[in-house]
Parts: C-alpha cells; sequence; structure tokens
C-alpha cells in the first residue's frame, strides 16, 4: 500500500500513540504501588480526602486512576476511528482487504504498546461484558440491514445452508480433532470429545459479511448475496446456542455418563431454544411496531423505542435460557417493516446511524482486544493442533457448501453455480465472535485453554488476511471471463449503455416471486397486521417540501456550475463538423478512455448492497437527481414551447445538454405523453401551474377510482394541461431506505387505486421508488383546489 | 384480488407467442401477469404511462429510450405479443437452441445479432440505419453527468464515431456498430438469468 498515503493520518496517530504511550508509562509507574483493583483505590481515594487534610492545596494533580478505564477505552476506539479514516483516504485500499483486517492491525499495535510498557489492559473482555453490551448492537446491526424479501425468498436455502452447515462445520471439525487428540503422538490426550466439540462450535462461526466490501463491485448475484448475509445472519446465534448446549454438557456431566437421551435432549433443547428465541423476538418487534404508531408528537424518542425494544427481546430470551441473538434478529426483522413507516424521517436516519455506530463500536473493541491478547505470554503454540485445525476449517468448509449447495440445488428454481460454490467457500472468514467464544471459554473446564485461544487466532488471523485479501482478486477472476483491459472507447460506451439497458428491462420485467406462502403472507399483512401496527394519518412530513428544496438547490446548482451557455448550442448547431477529426495519440485515447468512465453515470444497482461498517454514501442519490430533473427539463422545456412533445422540433432552446430526449426525431407523431410540471412554491415558473402529487400510498387499497385522462382530450384547448407529477426518488439506498422515502409524499387528492396484485409488484417498484404519477383532473376547477392544499402545507 | 387465473390458456395466442419468442410457458405466464400489473386499467395493452410508472426507469438515463423501444413504428400502444418480443432479446442464449435450429426459419429474437440490433435501435432513434455523430453526442450526453464540458464531449463523440467508422461516411452502421463489438460477450451482457 502506498506508503506517502498514510501520511496523511500519520501526524495524528503517531500524536495519539504518543499521549498513549505517555500515559500508560504514567500509570505503570501508579499501578506499581497500588493494587489493581480499582475499586479500591477509588475507595482509598475518597478515604484519603475525607480522613487525612492535604497539607497544602495541589494546584496540579495527575489522577489517572480513576478514568483509566474509560480512558483507555476511549482511546482504543478513536484510535481505530483515526486509523479507518486514514484507511478510506487511499480510496482502493477497502477493495483490498476487508477493514476488519485493519481493527486487528491496530489491535496489535496497541497490544505492543501495552506488552512493551507493561501495562495491565482494561478488561473489557470478560463474559458478562461480551454477551450483554458487545454482542447484541452486532447483531442488532446484522438483523436491521437486512433486506426482507430476497431473505425470505431465499429462506429456505438460507436455513438450509445456515443451520445445518454450522452443524456440520462444528461436529465435522470437533471430530476430526478429536480423532486427531486420540493420536498419541500429538500430546493432546487430555482434551476429551466434549471440548473438541466445543471447540469445533466455537471455529466454525463465521463471519462472512467482513469480505462483503471487498467484492461488491463485482456484483455478484442477489442469490448469493443472500445467502452469505443469511449465513453471516443465523451463524452466530447458531453457534452460541450450540456453545452454551456444549458447556451445559461438560458441566452436568463426565464424560463417560452421556447417554443417548442426553444427546436427543440436547437436540430437542437447540431447537427449542432457537424457536423461541424467534418467537419472543417476533412479539417483542410488534409490540415496539404498535408503540411506534402513537409517537408521532414525540419523535425524539422513537429512537430510543426501537433500540430499548430489542435489547429488551435479547435479555428477556436470555432469561429464559433461549437465543437472545436470534430473538433480537426476528425482532428487528420484524420490526422494521413497520417502524419504518411510523417514525419520522430524522428519527429514521438516526436509528440507521446509532446503529451502525453501535455495532462498530463492539467490533472496533473486540478486534482491538484480540490483537492485545495477540502480543502477550499467554500463549501455547501447538503445532499439530494449529495446523490440524486449519486444514480442518477448510475441509469441513468445502465438504458442507458443496453438499448442501448440491442438495438444494435440486430444489431451486436458479441453481448455485460452480463458480458461486466456490465464492460461498472462500468466504468463510472468521471473526470476532469466534475469538469471542474462545476467550470466554472456561479455565476450569478447560485446562487447556490458552491452547485453544491459540489456534483460534491462527485461524482467524490465516482467514482473515490471507482469505480476505485474496477473494477479492478471486470473485473478479471468477466473473470476469474476458478481462479486456484494451478496450475501445466505442466499446466502454456500448458496454455502458448495454448495461444500462440491461438494468432497465430488468425493471420492466420486475421482480418475479412465486411463493404462495409470501402472497398468503402479504394479504395478511394487509388485512389486519397494518391496519393495527401502521399509524392513522400519517403525518404531514416536510420531506415534501425538503424535497423540493432540494431539488430546487440542484437546479441551481447545476445551472451555477453546469454551464448553461448558449455557446454550447452554437457549437453544437454545427452539425456537420467541416474540420476533420484530428488523429489521436494513444496516450489520449487511453485518457478520454479514462475520463469517460469516471464521468459516466453508473449503472443502478439492484443487487443489494451492504457494508458492515458504513452507510452507504449519497453518491447514486445524486446521479439519479440529476436524470431526474434533466428529464423534468426536457418535459418542462417541451411544455414551454407549447409542444405536447419533447420531440418536436427544437427551436433552439438553450438547456439542450440537460435534455433526456433529443429533439431532432423526425416522428412527430402524437403521444400520450405524460408531462410532468415541477413548480415550487416561490412562483418561479409562475405560469406553470403548481405541482399536484400523489403517490401509490401503500396503503390505498380501497378502490378508489382514479381518473386518468389521455392527453389527448386534454389538448384540445392547446394550452399546457395542468397536472404534474411529483416523483420521489430514493433510488438504491437499502431496501428499507428506499421504502422509507417512498411513503412520505402524502396523496393530495386522489388514493391513487391499487389493485392489489398477488404479490409480485409492490415490493418491486417500492424498492425502486414507490411513488407514481397521476393526472389530476382537466382544466381549471380544480386548479384552485390544487392551489391550496400546496399553499396551505407550506 | 390476486385471484388471477394461473391458467396458460388466457393468454390469447400463446402458441404463436412460444414459437416467435422461444420463452417458455412458466416465463410466459410470469411475464403475463406482470403486463397486466404494469397495465392500470386493464385495458389490455400498455402504454407509455404505465411504462413511465416503473420507478427505476425514471432514474435510468436511458428510461426514455427504453420506454420508446417498446413501441415501434411510433405506436401508442403495446400489446401483450409486443412487449413480450421487446424482452425476448433478452432471453439467455441456450447452446441447445443454436444446434437444433431449423436454418429456414428466421434468426431467434435473441440472437447475437438481434440483441445488437435492439442495441442499435437505442442510439438510431431516426432509424435512418445509421447513427450519425449527432446521434452518438445525444446518447453520450445522456450517460454522462452534468460535469462534463460541451468540448469534451463533443470530441469524445468524435473519437467514437472515427473508430468505428470504417467507410468514412462519418456514422456508424449497423455492421460498423457489430464489427466495433465484436470482442465483447454481447451474449452474457444482454441476457436477463430470470427470462429463461
Amino acid at each position: 500500500m502506498g506508503f506517502q498515503r498514510l501520511v496523511p493520518f500519520g501526524p495524528w496517530n503517531w500524536l495519539l500513540l504518543l499521549v498513549a504511550l505517555k500515559c500508560s508509562a504514567a500509570s505503570s509507574d501508579l499501578n506499581e504501588s497500588t493494587n489493581s483493583s480499582t475499586r479500591h483505590e477509588l475507595n482509598a481515594r475518597f478515604a484519603a480526602a475525607s480522613s487525612e487534610p492535604a497539607m497544602t492545596v495541589s494546584v496540579f494533580a495527575l489522577d489517572y486512576d480513576y478514568v483509566q478505564i474509560p480512558y483507555e477505552v476511549t482511546l482504543w476506539i478513536l484510535l481505530a476511528s483515526l486509523a479507518k479514516i486514514g484507511f478510506h483516504l487511499y480510496h482502493r485500499l477497502p477493495g483490498l482487504m476487508p477493514e476488519s483486517c485493519l481493527l486487528i492491525i491496530v489491535g496489535v499495535l496497541v497490544g505492543a504498546i501495552i506488552f512493551g510498557t507493561d501495562h495491565k489492559s482494561p478488561p473489557v473482555m470478560d463474559s458478562s461484558i461480551y454477551f450483554l453490551y458487545l454482542l447484541p448492537p452486532m447483531v442488532l446491526e446484522g438483523g436491521y440491514f437486512m433486506p426482507t424479501r430476497p431473505f425470505f425468498e431465499n429462506i429456505g436455502s438460507i436455513l438450509w445452508w445456515a443451520g445445518l452447515g454450522a452443524l456440520i462445520n462444528a461436529f465435522g471439525i470437533g471430530l476430526s480433532l478429536y480423532l486427531v487428540c486420540q493420536v498419541e503422538a500429538f500430546g493432546l490426550g487430555d482434551v476429551n470429545l466434549l471440548q473438541n466439540l466445543l471447540f469445533g462450535s466455537l471455529i466454525s462461526s463465521v463471519d462472512p459479511v467482513a469480505v462483503l466490501a471487498v467484492f461488491e463491485e463485482a456484483r455478484v448475484n442477489e442469490q448469493l448475496y443472500m445467502m452469505i448475509f443469511g449465513e453471516a445472519l443465523l451463524n452466530d446465534g447458531i453457534s452460541v446456542v450450540l456453545y452454551n448446549i456444549l458447556i451445559a454438557f461438560t458441566k452436568m456431566h463426565k464424560f463417560e455418563d452421556i447417554e443417548p437421551v442426553d444427546i436427543l435432549a440436547g437436540c430437542a433443547r437447540f431447537i427449542f431454544v432457537g424457536l423461541g428465541g424467534v418467537f419472543f423476538g417476533v412479539i417483542f418487534g410488534f409490540i415496539s411496531a404498535f408503540i411506534t404508531r402513537f409517537t408521532q408528537n414525540i419523535s425524539a424518542i422513537e429512537p430510543l423505542i426501537v433500540f430499548m425494544f430489542s435489547y429488551l427481546s435479547y435479555l428477556v430470551a436470555e432469561t429464559l435460557y433461549l437465543s437472545g441473538i436470534l430473538a433480537i434478529t426476528a425482532c428487528a426483522v420484524t420490526m422494521k417493516k413497520y417502524v419504518e413507516e411510523n417514525v419520522s424521517q430524522t428519527s429514521y436516519t438516526t436509528i440507521k446511524y446509532f446503529m451502525k455506530m453501535l455495532s462498530s463500536v463492539s467490533e472496533t473493541l473486540i478486534f482491538i482486544f484480540m490483537g492485545v491478547s495477540t502480543v502477550g505470554k499467554n500463549h501455547e503454540w501447538h503445532w499439530a493442533f494449529i495446523c490440524f485445525t486449519l486444514a480442518f476449517c477448510q475441509i469441513w468448509r468445502a465438504i458442507s457448501v458443496f453438499t448442501l449447495f448440491y442438495v438444494s440445488n435440486q430444489f431451486r428454481t436458479f441453481p448455485f453455480s460452480i463458480k458461486d460454490q466456490c465464492i460461498i467457500f472462500y468466504s468463510g472468514v472468521r471473526g470476532a465472535g469466534s475469538f469471542s467464544l474462545a476467550f470466554l471459554l472456561p479455565l476450569s473446564l478447560f485446562p487447556r485453554k490458552k491452547m485453544f485461544v491459540t489456534a483460534t487466532l491462527v485461524v482467524i488471523y490465516f482467514t482473515l488476511f490471507i482469505q480476505g485479501i485474496t477473494i477479492g482478486p478471486l470473485v473478479r477472476y471468477l466473473d470476469v471471463r474476458k478481462t479486456n483491459k484494451k478496450e475501445s472507447i466505442n466499446e466502454e460506451l456500448h458496454t455502458r449503455l448495454m448495461d444500462h439497458l440491461k438494468a432497465g428491462i430488468e425493471d420492466v420485467c420486475g421482480q418475479w416471486s412465486h411463493n404462495q406462502v409470501r402472497d398468503k403472507f402479504k394479504k395478511f399483512d394487509h388485512r389486519y397486521l397494518r391496519k393495527i401496527l401502521i399509524r392513522k394519518n400519517l403525518p404531514k412530513s416536510s420531506i415534501v417540501s425538503l424535497y423540493k428544496k432540494l431539488e430546487m438547490k440542484q437546479a441551481i446548482e447545476m445551472v451555477e456550475t453546469g454551464v448553461l451557455s448558449s455557446t454550447a448550442l452554437s457549437v453544437l448547431h454545427q452539425a456537420q463538423r467541416t474540420q476533420e477529426s484530428k488523429r489521436l495519440s494513444p496516450e489520449d485515447v487511453e485518457s478520454m478512455r479514462d475520463f469517460l468512465t469516471r464521468n459516466m453515470y453508473q449503472v443502478r444497482q439492484r443487487t443489494l448492497s451492504y457494508n458492515k461498517y458504513n452507510l452507504k454514501p449519497q453518491t447514486s442519490e445524486k446521479q439519479a437527481k440529476e436524470i431526474l430533473i434533466r428529464r423534468q427539463n426536457t418535459l418542462r422545456e417541451s411544455m414551454r414551447k407549447g409542444h405536447s412533445l419533447p420531440w418536436g422540433t427544437p427551436a433552439g432552446t438553450k438547456n439542450i445538454r440537460y435534455l433526456s430526449f433529443p429533439y431532432s426525431n423526425p416522428q412527430p407523431t402524437r403521444r400520450e405523453v405524460r408531462v410532468a410540471e415541477f413548480t415550487d412554491n416561490e412562483g418561479s415558473d409562475s405560469e406553470l401551474p403548481p405541482v399536484t402529487f400523489s403517490t401509490r400510498s401503500r396503503r390505498g387499497w380501497r378502490k378508489e377510482t382514479r381518473d386518468t385522462i389521455p392527453m389527448k382530450s386534454l389538448h384540445r384547448g392547446g394550452k399546457p394541461p395542468n397536472f404534474g407529477y411529483q416523483r420521489n426518488m430514493s433510488p438504491e439506498e437499502p431496501v428499507g431506505g428506499s421504502r422509507r422515502a417512498v411513503c412520505r409524499p402524502k396523496p393530495l387528492f386522489h388514493v391513487v387505486d391499487e389493485e392489489y396484485e398477488s404479490g409480485e409488484e409492490s415490493e418491486e417498484e417500492a424498492p425502486a421508488t414507490g411513488s407514481r404519477w397521476s393526472s389530476e383532473h382537466g382544466p381549471s376547477r380544480d386548479h384552485h383546489r390544487s392551489h391550496s392544499p400546496l399553499l396551505r402545507r407550506k | 384480488m390476486g385471484s388471477r387465473s394461473s391458467h396458460a390458456a388466457r393468454i390469447p395466442d400463446v402458441d404463436s407467442i412460444r414459437r416467435e419468442t422461444g420463452f417458455s410457458q412458466a416465463s410466459l405466464l410470469r411475464l403475463y401477469h406482470r403486463f397486466q400489473a404494469l397495465d392500470r386499467n386493464e385495458k389490455g395493452y400498455l402504454s407509455r404511462m404505465d411504462l413511465q410508472q416503473i420507478g427505476a426507469l425514471a432514474v435510468n438515463p436511458l428510461g426514455d429510450r427504453i420506454i420508446e423501444s417498446f413501441f415501434p413504428d411510433g405506436s401508442m400502444r403495446v400489446d401483450f405479443p409486443g412487449f413480450v418480443r421487446v424482452l425476448a432479446h433478452f432471453r439467455p442464449v441456450d447452446d441447445e437452441d443454436e444446434g437444433n435450429r431449423d436454418p429456414k426459419e428466421p434468426e431467434p429474437l435473441n440472437s447475437r445479432m438481434n440483441k445488437l440490433r435492439f442495441a442499435f435501435q437505442l442510439y438510431d432513434l431516426d432509424r435512418d440505419g445509421k447513427i450519425s455523430r449527432l446521434e452518438m453526442l445525444q446518447v453520450l450526453r445522456l450517460m454522462v453527468g452534468v460535469q462534463v464540458t460541451e468540448e469534451q464531449l463533443e470530441s469524445i463523440a468524435d473519437r467514437t464515431v472515427q473508430e468505428a467508422d470504417e467507410d468514412g461516411d462519418g456514422a456508424v452502421s449497423f455492421l460498423e456498430f457489430a464489427k466495433s463489438l465484436e470482442k465483447m460477450n454481447i451474449e452474457q451482457k444482454m441476457s436477463i438469468r430470470i427470462l429463461k
């Protein structure tokens, strides 16, 4: 990686390191004399303050012990954040290696410092802290950002793969390691079967989402994405359940006393724990959705409700010895759909960002702690065990992937290719989960705990660094058959055009779901659930006026920066260039091609895009806004000229470059064109009528008739028809986000009639945009009506 | 509602459509449902308005042109066979099709040439069989952000036409277009997996 790129955050980092060093040096001096119990020191401090008055009032004193733990934790997090900033500054780096690698490196650095200064690291990781505070945010975030529609479409495959895969891996690795332990030569005879099985269960907990960012640009298909996502989601839960069951076994019985009855009980317990957790999660999800129905006047507590209820579901499930992870996941999934419609826009954004922040903090802490514990004295390096663990992890993952997918391919409409399976196999990167479980093994039951921890660390490092870094090139290699680097400009342009074309046709086709259960659920949902859980009147949110303001601002910016000049026109009208095109050198061509690549619009990503560490930046929305503004300009121009068609004679318009449709179409047939006009209340386009908008209200299932008047009949007068549309665009946010912005604009007059399709279309339109255009009634009367609510609203 | 019959017999002329487009029965059924879903007023045909209501097309830079391509020869309506005919261009190419094909029959709609023709018509709006420099410039403008200046666009358009133009007439004919893309895997680029 470019060393010069590290410089931007270098100075800060060194500064911070210096500070850390100083403080640790200082505190290590202090710690030499005192005991390591903070409370004791705290009491001593207060006792000293009250009992003996100090001889002098000290003007300046240093009390590090008081703040040591929070101080160091904060410092860790800050350090990791700075490292992340530096990581993302060099824009190619996130595509090279997963961000977790970076966190581990920072952790190792901190660990080296702590080890070097002989400092005691803060007790970040003990069992209760991990399970009560660090784990829930990570799981919540995974469940919340999961796109529900593809998840449920593939739920059979996901459950089959995640559930059985985890079990096969756990038991496979455990048993194979046990067999290895039986071999006398390795000196592992004291590790019994249960311990091996436990180790197998914790080492099989994968975190494949960490590598998703690495091959994101390769545009893997949606099914593959869902598989990886779903596995990450459920895998943690299953591993922890298995872990707990096996720990219970270890505690209760000696190895010889275990009978088949116990094993059956274990299996039953497994299922019970899993399903029970899900059940509680769903209940809490519904409760919280119901409560958000009433929070319109106090929207500041909406995020609180969301978080507290999710957390509560986790705790309640844990109380009953059910799986808290599955509970919180189910709660997030259930809650999301309804909560998103109920809460205000700002609450929604807050929830998203806060969730990301919490989970990011948790993960950072765990990884740094992992780095810290790497540099230390409590390791036991056992060559055979470690190598066999590594080997068995890969072997068993390969076995489980290929056999399970072979079976499930028989039942799928779109089977997974071998390529997909290879990618799934290779994405089996271990992460924070396995380290935590290993670290929290009770020493009393596991005398060789250090060996387990070391082995886990090795596996994590290996998979994360080696697999994480090489999976990007691997995916690109598998995906692209001919990496035709030297593409001509023609090819560049035409491929991009075809990508856009394909995306457009895919949108025309919509999503095809062929799932009876899903249709039934949707019916049930619409008929009962939504009535209970969704607010009656969505408040007149300011999203509409916000959107208008944004768009106007964008249009202004476009005019100011985008050179709305008439000189461009004169150049354009030299249609037949007299001068001969000059021959360009290859470097010119190259730079031209690069320029083109950089500046062309991105193809709309239909597949989901999930980044564990970041919320998607807004560039794609900006692009969508640009495109929409252009189209509006096109239509507005045509209206100004009095044409009903945007492709009539050009008549020297100014913003020709903003038009999405050229003017020189020599087939001026009359068409039903839906004219879009957009005015804002400032009246900048005063000659045009104001906008009325209606959306396809997702609640508009009542069969109101909607009047659509074809353009022809309105053109009689020749005056511009006075209807308009409001298009709400919320493209490629994660699905939840787009649905969010979609439902905002309230219908002014008509609730657009929505015939309830058998499950095909409402889901699909919603991800893109959900709003529709509708034409209002004809001329003037309704004009007035349309004026006033608009003004009132403003 | 949602009580649409899933009987294929409800699709008019289903057999001739199948022969012409090569879709399977199941796909045709799904397409028919989609057609009906898009057809808001159950008119039996789709108008431009219906297609414009697909939100994602509005943020597609080529959205308008894609919608146009469904209405050949400037008609105002597209019925189900026409709808399917356009989508048939995006059927994945089946290798077995090629082997069993009767050479006397017309080329299937999803052949490479037909796919290229479909893409070609997105450029060539006036249907004169050539992409003029102006048309290329227009497409470029659609596809490029507003920060690109006019001069840059023009030079790119010049270069593009110049690269592909072999007979020196300043425009790109269909054959020249196809030739410039001969190294490209069109069959994969212009195929949609679910349209089997």
